[in-house]
């Protein structure tokens, strides 16, 4: 199987020009076009930002998104206002799509808190570190809200559907698989979002599976469908396609979005050691942002103000979560305690006033007060 | 002006240093945030480190080649603010805007979470505590864990209502850093405290534990309080008649010093350093036993003593001069693998005073003659045990022969700041199949082991085999020592 098989949805080739598709279409306009255009270079600054950041020592780890923003974006502007996600560590653009501020992301990798945003009323759950873990809990969620009576009901401000995201390796993991096989027996109202990004950490996909991921679906019972996941167009048509078919009712769709990892796995891991440059080379003529841009010049003629003016507005992005990140205070220890159920225990509460006692024993400054002093102005360290 | 200094980073999770490959700027230059400063490489990963400032270059503080502990200062970058407090300590972060960026200099810039920490690690100290420490009480909490007279686990639907306890702190001042003070607490009545070796050390002595009172932190009963234990209470002084009753041999003990004590350090020191591999091959040497007659028989040779070792080390600087990764060392300081300019021979010497290793200099430079010499008198003197140090210094490759103790093959270990020792067995005189097709047959030959270990960290088994071959063709064929010489 290759980037050229039939069964690819594409819509958007390479070169920026639009192509048709028997069985998708996208619908939406230039402008809305312009706004995934927009998206994706943010998401790139963010996640090129972030990626400095760390290697300047302020983030512990940054897991970069670089070449699958469209896959991000495509899937993250295809979700309703009820829409539920669960993401991999890796949907930043999808993050971004759902509102979730990006300083809250990176206080996750700098270590300042376990995930600091409002799972409930972003709607995008925790990242999840364990490889496919969610693709469970995704399942989970999707039979309860069907229970809650939320799923196929006709009203398109109630019906909701859940996305859950993860990588080509998870599809080998115990987890996925469960998930697929209770997302098709209770027909849940999912859509399992694959990335294909060739590479799980340095295992490539021919060495996972032996036929294309999205033909996996058959077996399980629900449909498979594979989209240039560099193609923001198709992306966005296949998945609203899932979600719509989810939130009326009936049932669960796998999409491989094939797309590509041009960074590394995470800041921790050095890509030259098990592929080849070429590779890289070979992708970064099906760039995602590229292709976007060469189209809104070519066909649909907007002007070069409108890419300079998001690159302007990529650069204060990238200041702000510069400036943001350096300024994240760390947690005071004794917070921890407030952050393990959503009504405090007795015996925490007990826990938390004898911790609290004990940081107070100290005579010197202890870590929290030495680290809340970052708030405080004008003290020299 | 305010000078910043970057420091290094861990660029992977929880790695502390960092070698320096490539310095991309220069003293002068002009950085803007996120332009590339270096490449650094981890044991992880080859990564570019990108600059957190904007400014100019003032100076790099380390160099190309220098592995650097994570925390340290890299390089200084002048951001151009006229004003701003004193030269910061360089972990102050910019682009916090306004005074901000000062405060930040209690972190160091590598620190979230990983790495190495540059500030104080000392335990902070304690305010004096209220209450009396109460040290019985804790340590029967201690014993209570190890009680089995409770269950441990329970029926997943029973419930038992939370208690309130008292959380108070409780105890003095925690100890200060050094070395922990000996302090005894005596055992509880519950349980003993005891590690397990020393449990079974009391039950082969037949000591009761229980009767034993722990010196150990904590009341721990160590093995001293067992043994103490075990002596009888009134020690009755040994008298003479009492060895007299008890003719038994005793051990001998010899201190360990001299030769005997440098044997040990090097050969520890090279067996634990030094990863061994060791090849051998049995090859038959009735050519070169015939040369070594033609060589006696000639009046240059006349006066020298000429042995098959002599033929065998002239084969093996052949060799080495083939393979001089035999003839090197590796320089752990340096991170450098030296190969030697000449070969200093060593020759293993079994001597009164124990094991000697004297080596002839530049061994590969002398003839044929001036070797067996160079022999005659170097085992001499050892066996003297008249060798000066020098000739025990600066060897580069050994040989040594147990074939004089009618052994056919060992395995030896190189002598330290080497990287190979060639050992040869003794030549007897067995079947060997000789001739091919159907000229093939057997004949009784000269034949001998020869094995060479060396060290894997700069040999590798292709160069240890071929130098091995290279040794063992020589001696089979003496006419190959003008191919392959």
């Amino acid at each position: 199987m290759s980037y050229g098989d039939p069964e690819l949805v594409q819509l958007l080739s390479p070169e920026g020009v639009r192509v048709d598709h028997p069985d998708y279409a996208f619908t939406g306009d230039d402008e809305q076009i312009q706004g995934f255009y927009r998206d994706m270079v943010l998401t790139r600054r963010l996640d090129t930002e972030a990626t400095a950041l760390q290697r300047q020592g302020q983030l512990g780890l940054w897991a970069s998104c670089l070449g699958q923003e469209a896959a991000q974006i495509g899937s993250g502007r295809a979700l309703n206002g009820q829409d539920v996600v669960f993401p991999t560590y890796r949907e930043h653009g999808v993050a971004w799509c759902l509102g979730v501020d990006p300083l809250q992301l990176l206080g996750l990798f700098r270590g300042v808190d376990l995930g600091g945003w409002d799972p409930l009323s972003t709607r995008f759950h925790l990242y999840t570190i364990v490889i496919g873990a969610q693709a469970l809990h995704a399942t989970g969620y999707a039979m309860g809200i069907e229970r809650d009576g939320l799923v196929g009901t006709g009203d398109a401000k109630r019906d909701a559907a859940v996305i859950g995201y993860f990588g080509d390796g998870a599809t080998s993991q115990g987890d996925v698989n469960e998930a697929f096989i209770f997302a098709s027996s209770y027909n849940a109202p999912i859509v399992f979002f694959c990335q294909n990004n060739q590479w799980a950490i340095s295992e490539p996909i021919e060495r996972q599976s032996r036929i294309p991921l999205y033909r996996r679906a058959d077996g399980f019972g629900f449909p498979g469908v594979r989209v240039d996941g560099n193609d923001v167009l198709a992306v966005h048509a296949v998945t609203s396609q899932a979600l719509e078919r989810a939130r009326s009712g009936n049932g669960p769709t796998f999409i491989e979005a094939y797309t590509y990892r041009m960074g590394a796995h995470t800041t921790s891991d050095d890509p030259t050691k098990y592929r080849l440059a070429d590779e890289l080379e070979h992708w970064r003529l099906k760039d995602p942002i590229a292709r976007v841009r060469a189209h809104l010049t070519r066909s649909g003629g907007i002007e070069d103000d409108f890419f300079a003016s998001v690159e302007t507005e990529a650069d204060d992005l990238a200041a702000t979560i510069r400036s943001g990140c350096l300024a994240l205070v760390d947690p005071s220890m004794v917070e921890m305690f407030d952050q393990v159920y959503v009504d405090q225990t007795p015996h925490l509460s007990e826990q938390q006033r004898w911790y609290a006692d004990y940081s107070a024993s100290f005579e010197s400054d202890s870590d929290e007060t030495a680290r809340s002093a970052v708030e405080t102005p004008g003290r020299q360290g | 002006m305010t000078i910043r200094e970057f420091r290094l980073p861990d660029p992977g999770e929880g790695l502390v240093e960092a070698d320096i490959v490539t310095w991309r700027v220069a003293v002068g230059d002009q950085v803007q945030v996120n332009d590339i400063l270096l490449e650094v490489e981890t044991s992880k990963s080859l990564v570019e480190l990108p600059s957190p400032f904007a400014g100019t270059i003032t100076s790099l503080l380390v160099a190309e080649g220098d592995t650097v502990d994570v925390g340290v200062p890299i390089v200084a970058i002048d951001d151009g603010t006229e004003s701003g407090p004193a030269p910061t300590s360089g972990a102050g972060v910019a682009g916090t805007g306004g005074d901000d960026t000062g405060d930040a200099g209690e972190r160091v810039a590598n620190l979230v979470g990983y790495g190495a920490k540059q500030t104080d690690t000392r335990r902070r100290p304690r305010k004096a505590a209220a209450s009396e420490p109460e040290p019985v009480e804790t340590h029967e909490q201690v014993n209570e864990t190890f009680a089995t007279t409770t269950p441990v686990s329970r029926r997943a639907d029973h419930r038992e209502p939370l208690r309130p306890s008292t959380a108070e702190p409780q105890g003095g001042p925690l100890p200060g850093p050094g070395p922990a003070g000996r302090e005894t607490v005596p055992p509880s009545a519950g349980a003993v405290l005891a590690k397990p070796p020393v449990r079974k050390y009391a039950r082969d002595l037949g000591v009761d534990l229980a009767t034993v009172t722990g010196t150990g932190a904590g009341g721990v009963i160590t093995r001293d309080d067992v043994e103490q234990a075990a002596r009888p209470a009134e020690p009755s002084p040994p008298g003479p008649a009492m060895s007299a009753v008890t003719p038994i041999a005793e051990d001998q003990r010899i201190p360990i010093k001299g030769v005997r004590k440098a044997t040990a350090a090097a050969v520890v020191q090279s067996a634990f350093t030094a990863p061994h591999v060791t090849v051998w091959v049995e090859t038959d040497v009735t050519a070169a036993v015939d040369l070594l007659e033609v060589i006696k028989a000639r009046r240059d040779f006349a006066g020298v003593k000429v042995s098959p070792l002599l033929l065998v080390a002239k084969a093996a600087l052949i060799a080495l001069k083939r393979h001089p990764e035999l003839n090197s060392s590796w320089d752990e300081a340096k991170q450098e693998i030296v190969l030697k300019a000449g070969v200093n021979l060593g020759i293993a010497a079994a001597t009164p005073r124990g094991l000697m290793v004297p080596n002839i200099k530049n061994a590969d430079q002398l003839s044929l003659r001036e070797l067996a010499e160079a022999f005659s008198s170097l085992v001499g003197t050892a066996k003297d045990g008249a060798t000066p140090p020098a000739d025990l210094a600066r060897g580069s490759f050994t040989i040594t022969n147990i074939g004089v103790f009618g052994i056919d093959g060992g395995q030896p270990i190189i002598n330290p700041g080497e990287s190979g020792i060639l050992c040869v067995g003794q030549i007897a005189r067995k079947p060997w199949v000789v001739g091919s097709g159907a000229d093939e047959r057997i004949e009784a030959r000269s034949v001998t082991t020869l094995a060479v270990s060396f060290d894997h960290r700069l040999v590798d088994g292709e160069q240890g085999s071929t130098f091995l071959a290279d040794v063992a063709s020589v001696l089979t064929d003496p006419g190959l020592a003008m191919v392959l010489a």
